[in-house]
């Protein structure tokens, strides 16, 4: 995990080259977090994996997370880790949610890493599988878990628990 | 015991008569009809269906076969791999909403008469899983004869469901579940039996669902 400075030299070396792209950074849970703006997502992921001097060239993982009262509501997270160094660095692209804005039917959008590491197929796909966002550039974006016709995205934060309503009417009238 | 014997050896040489050949007789012969025979058989001759879905499957295909508790005394050792040899379905564990289309195709495929025990509180109502991918209740999508509860059940509640199973199917081989869940027409049989021949409603189903494809 790179400390506070060495976290700050990869935020100056990003924002050399995009500026803008970088709007946070921080520690969370252990971790050095690089909170970016998805327009950028390639360009970091390809600056961190390419770039001399950082290497990070194993994406250990790829999800994503739901903070609904938060905004912007989705993050896609990138856990990277350099092998030679054995360090890790979280990278989080911060999605709006675009069915806030009245369109109910809208997805966010972000663009897919699959070129630059082929791993992160079937992770994108279980992304968009439970939490809706589209991932552009993917080659094969469908339901991955889930069965096919299955309408709704179950791991949103709004989306109901499930079960069953209590049908017995004792229940109903004493405890209801 | 020697008596006996040599009573029997009496009946054979034809020694036998008048009152003691009556009480041999009303001693060595049942009497009953066929419906009831023919439920003797099946439920002490039931093959049971190679199949598990979770962590019940542990307790109830596995276990149950095993020395210990041994389903061999009840008829019920030989385990087929294949529906179609297969006449009770133990639905063992959570039943997810993208494997219910797949344990209703086995059932359906499962030769008549059938029977089905959902095992476990999951099967059986959803259990812990109270979310979007666990169907609540196996009865929703397929009959259940019997339910047992736990979870899981101990091996020998499993084989105490079984043993009332088998007081099931002697005792009232139809339950009515067709009607109920209006699936007339879905029994399957071997080749040659009445049904053999898909059904006219299926079969014009089936090929308008070919030409949707086609175009």
């Amino acid at each position: 995990m790179p400390d506070a400075p060495g976290l700050e030299l990869i935020r100056g070396e990003i924002e050399a080259e995009h500026p803008g792209a970088v709007l946070d950074t921080g520690f969370s849970q252990e971790r050095a977090v690089l909170s970016i703006d998805p327009a950028h997502v390639l360009a970091v992921l390809s600056l961190l994996r390419d770039a001399p001097g950082q290497g990070y060239r194993f994406l250990s993982s790829l999800h994503a997370a739901d903070y609904l009262p938060a905004e912007p509501r989705f993050a896609v997270h990138y856990e990277l880790l350099n092998r030679d160094r054995v360090e890790r660095i979280r990278v989080k692209a911060l999605l709006d949610d675009p069915a806030a804005n009245g369109n109910e039917k809208a997805l966010p959008e972000i663009d897919s890493c699959v070129e630059m590491f082929p791993t992160a197929e079937f992770q994108e796909r279980e992304v968009f599988d439970f939490f809706g966002i589209v991932f552009n550039g993917h080659p094969d974006l469908r339901r991955i878990l889930m069965p096919e016709d299955y309408v709704g995205w179950p791991q949103r934060r709004d989306f109901p628990v499930g079960g069953e309503p209590v049908t017995f009417t004792y229940n109903e009238k004493n405890y209801g | 015991m020697r008596e006996r014997q040599l009573r029997a050896r009496d009946m054979l040489r034809g020694d036998l008569e008048g009152e003691e050949l009556e009480r041999y007789v009303e001693e060595k012969v049942v009497m009953t009809n066929f419906e009831k025979m023919l439920g003797w058989a099946r439920s002490n001759s039931i093959f049971p269906l190679t199949f598990g879905l979770a962590c019940c499957a542990i307790e109830a295909p596995i276990s149950i076969v095993t020395a210990r508790y041994d389903l061999a005394r009840f008829g019920a050792e030989a385990l087929r791999a294949s529906p179609r040899q297969a006449d009770m379905i133990i639905l063992s564990g959570r039943v997810s909403i993208k494997m219910a289309p797949v344990v209703r195709r086995l059932y359906d495929q499962m030769l008549e008469p059938k029977w089905a025990i959902s095992m476990g509180a999951c099967s059986s109502s959803g259990g812990m899983f109270s979310n979007y991918a666990v169907v609540q209740g196996a009865d929703k999508f397929m009959p259940i004869d019997l339910h047992i509860p736990g979870c899981p059940p101990r091996p020998e509640a499993v084989l105490y469901g079984f043993t009332k199973l088998q007081r099931k199917i002697q005792g009232n081989p139809d339950q009515g579940w067709r009607a109920r869940y209006r699936a007339e027409g879905s029994e399957e049989w071997a080749r040659g039996g009445p049904r053999s021949a898909p059904s006219g409603e299926a079969a014009e189903a089936y090929s308008a669902a070919r030409e949707l494809l086609r175009a």
